[in-house]
């Protein structure tokens, strides 16, 4: 039988600047020459972060790492690996890096294959309830290398090389949020792990932790040791069962080998780590609001400063990291901050995770390098928008995101970019928005959920997020008024400069941004009374159109009795009846009845 | 760290000391930043947002209640952003707070008001749905009205912090934020204390007191009745900051003379049953001394206090002094002694009292205050009522011509005005118990060592060679604080004060509101109050309980002698620890 193949080649900078066009042309020449263009399957992935040994190929199944490829090698791996089943043993490289184990083993997947999985290197590859598993994948050897190589300050030295930057959110210098918290004279310091994981839908740090918490407890360890806190504190929301679960397990088994507790792998530090359960609230993904929620108060947050890393849990200096920070840390210790900061662009370091969401045919969790585009992870990656339908925009950053259109698809991701563009990075919720859905709606839809979640400490966003919503309503319901939108904008513009925490200061994101890259669409809701994407159902109509053969079927669904008709004749809805259900229109099986 | 530090203020350049916040270092330059959840007694939170300033290079506005001065720093405190900013907050307020000043208990001394104004709120441009609550009438003492709450945190900080009860919590989210005790149970059935505390720092109406001013106006009316009403000494002493005086004016003759013009047809001073309370109490603890009784023996004329240990602190109730307050003390006198004396029905008097405290209202209605069935103070109302109820009747109160008290309940030595503040039991005590002790007259009557507005007091005083040592706490965090220094150390004091109060009654949940440009709970206006109180007590020739002629002659003609049967009956009371709804705590459930 005959083996097919994958191979992806490395389109970094370093390997394109190194000739991969060349030989990817070389490569496509020789496949073509040699019959195999069915059986071996070209991946394109970003970089794969070995720029010295470019330009590189991988080639599964069996992941063989090839490097420094010159015209002639390509050749000769045509005719010796692919088509006579033998590696050639002078171009395989040896790099080992934590994220390679995933590769060799779904490298060949396409869409795995053009992401770069560090901080979920792990998942899908291991058991996450059995530590064996992770130690065999050169688990807690961050921790070994940090307690017996390096000192704290080393510790905190390579992650500042790493160029690492907050993963909750807010992007801040992790390298520098340590060196706070370290730099605080105090006996007491404890470390959090928040993994509220608030935003709706979004799941990438419930699949971190639910495929691979021994990551997570071994940066927070590191992070410990780096500080010198000797209690752990994770605080994770109580809807995720399964992930509690396992990171209990995780504990447990960790304490069994030594890996917390007293005297960690035979040396002087101390250290554990307890759970600590949210209770629903969104909110208490801010950190001050969190570290209330861990004293046992109600979760509102506090002004800053105090940061927690001068005064934080109980007034002590605190270090809180997001799940995805604290999954990139072993990975920054054993392969080193400088290739850690080859990755991404010059102020976002390594990679992020994104859960790719809504109008696009490959939903699900990825992670790329930052600087990636967003056209790339929408269309390379997610297999662009389904059913023939246009793109329209995408929203990043959660519910407290900005709305993206079509002009910014080659925005790359990373902090900066996106905050120009108007967005945010935010955890790495990515929901792409198609023709069918409306702006308005969309805006509609996020303010209602931040001002149901709003904590109501402070006025701004107490008070300003649900006259904004009340706003948005009326100009759904067809009853927006001229000035509306100015209003809006007047609104959002102080609930974002004035309000107290990152959620009243991001909740009118979504619509301030789809009223910057939207702006018609408001202003057909309020003058024209239209809906363009046939959404507010106060704008549409349901109309009986001159296809239907009067089969009754859409008179039977309706449940206010609005249609009324003979058999075999035209039908007609009631307009002043119809409540714009759609049932009529999903159940017509003639396309006779018209949304307009 | 550096001692001062350079600022610019709205392009002004300025030295301020290095450590503070910029609405402080504001202050000093004499710019007032606009707050609102702010007060200095209380932790900073940073929620009204009504503060902001501009900071250069700062993205966003900060809270000048909360964020550091540094060096450099440029402050912009009313530019054209923020002054629209702050306009918008306090509209967003306005919004979603009932239209009703005109018919409100803070017209015209509301912060919200206050602030609106200033802010220049013309035109509306943010009203929509407004919040729906129920008025919570279930306490005797204090009514909440949720809808008039803007979220300011002060009474949840005040109570938590200073009070040390945490009766009030913020409940639910986004636009359903609100303050309630506990399970949302009602006030009245929740641990709260009843010291008004709440209302003091309210900055608008969500909190006042329980008003009978409408039951008092009825009864003044009513000729089948004989009206009698009776002021404590804090009244006095605050009443004319309602009428625009400043603070530290002595209103006693002014206030019987309105008093009289309301109706009432026997004005007393709670402050002669001041005197008969050292008489009945010094006796009380001479005997404890003698080991009839439990030492330390507690004062019990604050019903915050009683209250509260009623619920949290039953291990003490056995060193609380049996007698009653002032308050009740003078009521039972009045339908006993005076009644009989003017041969009078007693049901046909009805017993009024003006007090500073919204506690005394639910003391009032404490079954074991009762004269042959009926209450012995039928209505309480506190300093702002009276104020209200003589504004509404028409009397030009600055400007009357002042009146004394009616006879024989009207005469009081000097211990009893300092009672209204903290130290002031103890110190009128002190001269009495030592007088019956040693059979000599203490000459240094103005204990300094307990004066003043530190949270907990000592001294100790040697009598006829025994050392006898005394403290005072107000405030019940302060109270707490001190009663587990007792759990620890039964044997560190033989008498203690407590007041619930902080500043003890001047500062009591019933006085008047701060004025316009002032804060709640000010120290300087409870000072200048406490020296209105000391100054009484030294204008007066005679200065110890036990000399006052007509407590001797209440003695002689009808009680006999203190704590006699009599005395007992009428003067005394008893206490029971009262489980408060929803607590459960180990220690609590004996």
């Amino acid at each position: 039988m005959d083996t097919t193949y994958a191979i992806t080649l490395c389109e970094g900078t370093s390997c394109m600047q190194q000739g991969m066009r060349h030989l990817s042309a070389v490569l496509d020449e020789q496949l073509e020459k040699h019959g195999l263009k069915d059986r071996v399957k070209i991946n394109i992935s970003g970089c794969l972060g070995m720029c010295h040994k470019g330009p590189i190929m991988v080639v599964n199944p069996g992941y063989t790492l090839y490097g420094g490829l010159k015209e002639a090698d390509v050749v000769q791996i045509v005719e010796e690996h692919l088509i006579k089943g033998r590696p050639i043993a002078r171009l395989v490289i040896e790099e080992d890096h934590l994220f390679n184990r995933f590769f060799r083993i779904f490298g060949d997947v396409n869409f795995f294959g053009k992401q770069m999985r560090i901080a979920l290197r792990n998942c899908g590859i291991i058991d996450p309830e059995n530590i064996d598993n992770y130690l065999a994948l050169r688990g807690y050897e961050a921790l070994a290398k940090a307690l017996t190589d390096m000192t704290p300050q080393g510790v905190i030295d390579e992650l500042k090389t790493s160029g690492l930057r907050g993963r909750g959110g807010a992007g801040f210098p992790t390298g520098l949020k340590w060196q706070f918290t370290a730099d605080q004279d105090n006996d007491e310091k404890y470390v959090i792990c928040n993994a509220d994981e608030g935003d709706p839908g979004a799941f990438m740090d419930r699949s971190a932790i639910e495929g691979d918490p021994h990551t997570v407890l071994e940066g927070m360890i590191i992070g410990g040791y780096a500080i010198g806190a000797t209690q752990g504190i994770i605080y994770i929301r109580a809807e995720y069962p399964l992930a509690i679960e396992r990171l209990e397990k995780a504990i447990d088994q960790a304490r069994e080998h030594g890996l917390l507790g007293d005297n960690i792998l035979d040396t002087d530090f101390c250290f554990d780590l307890e759970i600590r359960l949210g209770a629903g609230a969104f909110v208490c993904g801010e950190e001050t609001a969190l570290i209330q929620s861990i004293e046992g108060g109600r979760g509102m947050p506090r002004p800053r400063p105090p940061y927690p890393s001068v005064s934080g849990l109980f007034g002590k200096p605190t270090l809180i990291n997001n799940v995805e920070t604290w999954a990139n840390i072993p990975v920054v210790i054993v392969d080193g901050g400088e290739w850690f900061s080859s990755i991404g662009t010059e102020k976002s370091k390594g990679t992020k995770v994104f859960a790719l969401a809504g109008k696009v045919v490959n939903t699900g969790l990825i992670e790329v390098p930052m600087g990636t585009t967003l056209r790339e992870i929408i269309y390379d990656i997610g297999g662009g928008i389904p059913n023939g339908k246009s793109f329209k925009a995408i929203q990043t950053g959660g519910p407290s995101g900005g709305c993206l259109p079509a002009e910014y698809l080659d925005t790359p991701v990373d902090y900066e970019s996106l905050a120009e563009a108007g967005s945010i990075m935010g955890s790495g919720g990515m929901i792409v928005i198609d023709e069918d859905s409306c702006m308005v709606d969309i805006a509609k839809f996020f303010l209602e959920f931040t001002q149901s979640e709003s904590c109501g400490k402070c006025t701004p966003c107490r008070e300003g997020t649900k006259r904004m919503f009340e706003i948005l309503t009326r100009i759904t319901e067809g009853k927006g008024c001229e000035g509306d939108i100015e209003k809006l904008e007047r609104l959002g513009d102080m609930i974002q400069k004035s309000s107290l925490c990152g959620l009243g200061q991001s909740a009118p994101n979504p619509v301030l941004s789809t009223i910057k890259n939207f702006r018609e669409e408001y202003e057909e809701h309020i003058r024209d009374h239209i809906c363009r994407a046939k959404v507010c159902t106060s704008l549409i109509a349901y109309k009986v159109n001159d296809a239907c053969v009067g089969c009754g079927a859409c008179k039977r669904a309706c449940p206010v009795h609005a249609i009324s008709g003979r058999t075999k004749q035209k039908h007609t809805i009631d307009q002043t009846q119809c409540v714009r259900c759609g049932i009529c229109f999903t159940t017509c099986k003639f396309n006779a009845i018209d949304k307009i | 760290m550096k001692e001062t530090v350079n600022i610019t203020i709205n392009g002004k350049a300025y030295e301020v000391d290095a450590g503070q916040t910029i609405m402080q270092a504001a202050d000093a330059c004499g710019y007032h930043i606009p707050r609102l959840c702010y007060h200095p007694d209380l932790s900073i939170e940073g929620a009204c947002r009504v503060c902001i300033v501009e900071v250069e290079g700062q993205r966003n506005y900060v809270a000048s209640c909360a964020y550091p001065v540094n060096e450099g720093m440029v402050i912009a405190t009313n530019s054209a952003a923020i002054r629209r900013a702050r306009r918008d907050i306090v509209e967003l307020l306005v919004d979603n707070h009932p239209q009703d000043c005109h018919t409100c208990e803070r017209d015209g001394n509301c912060e919200l008001q206050t602030l609106a104004f200033a802010m220049g709120i013309r035109k509306r441009h943010f009203e929509g749905e407004r919040k729906k609550f129920e008025q919570d009438l279930s306490s005797p003492s204090v009514v909440r009205d949720p809808e008039k709450c803007i979220l300011c945190g002060r009474c949840v900080r005040m109570c938590k912090e200073i009070q040390g009860i945490n009766a009030l919590g913020y409940a639910n989210r986004g636009f359903n934020t609100v303050v309630v005790p506990a399970y949302n149970m009602p006030f009245g059935e929740s641990v709260c204390s009843h010291c008004g505390q709440c209302i003091n720092v309210c900055p608008t109406a969500a909190f006042t007191e329980h008003n009978y001013t409408q039951e008092v106006f009825e009864k003044l009316n009513d000729p089948d009745f004989v009206k009698v009403v009776h002021i404590a000494p804090a009244v006095r002493a605050a009443i004319g900051e309602s009428f625009g005086l400043e603070p530290g004016q002595d209103m006693e003759q002014e206030t019987v003379a309105a008093l009289r013009r309301l109706g009432f047809d026997f004005v007393f001073d709670t402050q002669f049953a001041a005197d008969l309370t050292i008489m009945e109490e010094g006796s009380e603890f001479l005997e404890r001394l003698q080991g009839k009784g439990k030492l330390p023996m507690i004062t019990s004329c604050c019903p915050g206090w009683i209250n509260t240990m009623e619920k949290f602190h039953p291990d003490f109730i056995d060193n609380v002094s049996t007698c009653k307050s002032p308050m009740s003390m003078m009521s039972s006198v009045i339908k006993t002694y005076f009644a009989k004396k003017n041969n009078m029905d007693p049901a046909q008097l009805f017993v009024v009292s003006v007090m500073p405290c919204t506690a005394k209202k639910c003391e009032a209605a404490r079954p074991e205050h009762t004269i042959d069935g009926r209450p012995s103070t039928d209505l309480v109302i506190t300093t702002r009522e009276l104020a209200w109820m003589i504004k509404s009747a028409g009397i030009d109160f600055v400007n009357l011509q002042g009146e004394a008290f009616d006879k024989p309940l009207g005469m009081s030595s000097g211990a009893a005005p300092i009672f209204g503040v903290t130290g002031g039991v103890m110190e009128a005590a002190v001269r009495t118990a030592y007088e019956l002790y040693t059979g000599e007259t203490l000459t240094d009557i103005e204990l300094e060592a307990i004066r003043g507005f530190e949270g907990i007091k000592e001294t100790s005083l040697d009598i006829d060679g025994t050392t006898i040592n005394v403290a005072v706490a107000h405030g019940l965090g302060n109270t707490a604080r001190l009663l587990d220094i007792l759990r620890k150390e039964p044997n560190r004091y033989h008498f203690v004060e407590i007041m619930a109060c902080p500043g003890g009654c001047v500062g009591g949940g019933g006085q008047p509101y701060p004025m316009v440009n002032s804060i709640p709970l000010d120290e300087e206006c409870l000072q200048k109050r406490a020296e209105v109180l000391y100054g009484i007590d030294r204008g007066n020739t005679i200065r110890r309980s036990h000399e006052n002629p007509e407590i001797q002659r209440l003695y002689k003609e009808f009680l006999g002698r203190p704590l006699s049967e009599i005395s007992h009956e009428l003067l005394h009371t008893e206490y029971g620890q009262k489980k408060p709804q929803g607590i459960v705590s180990g220690k609590l459930t004996q």
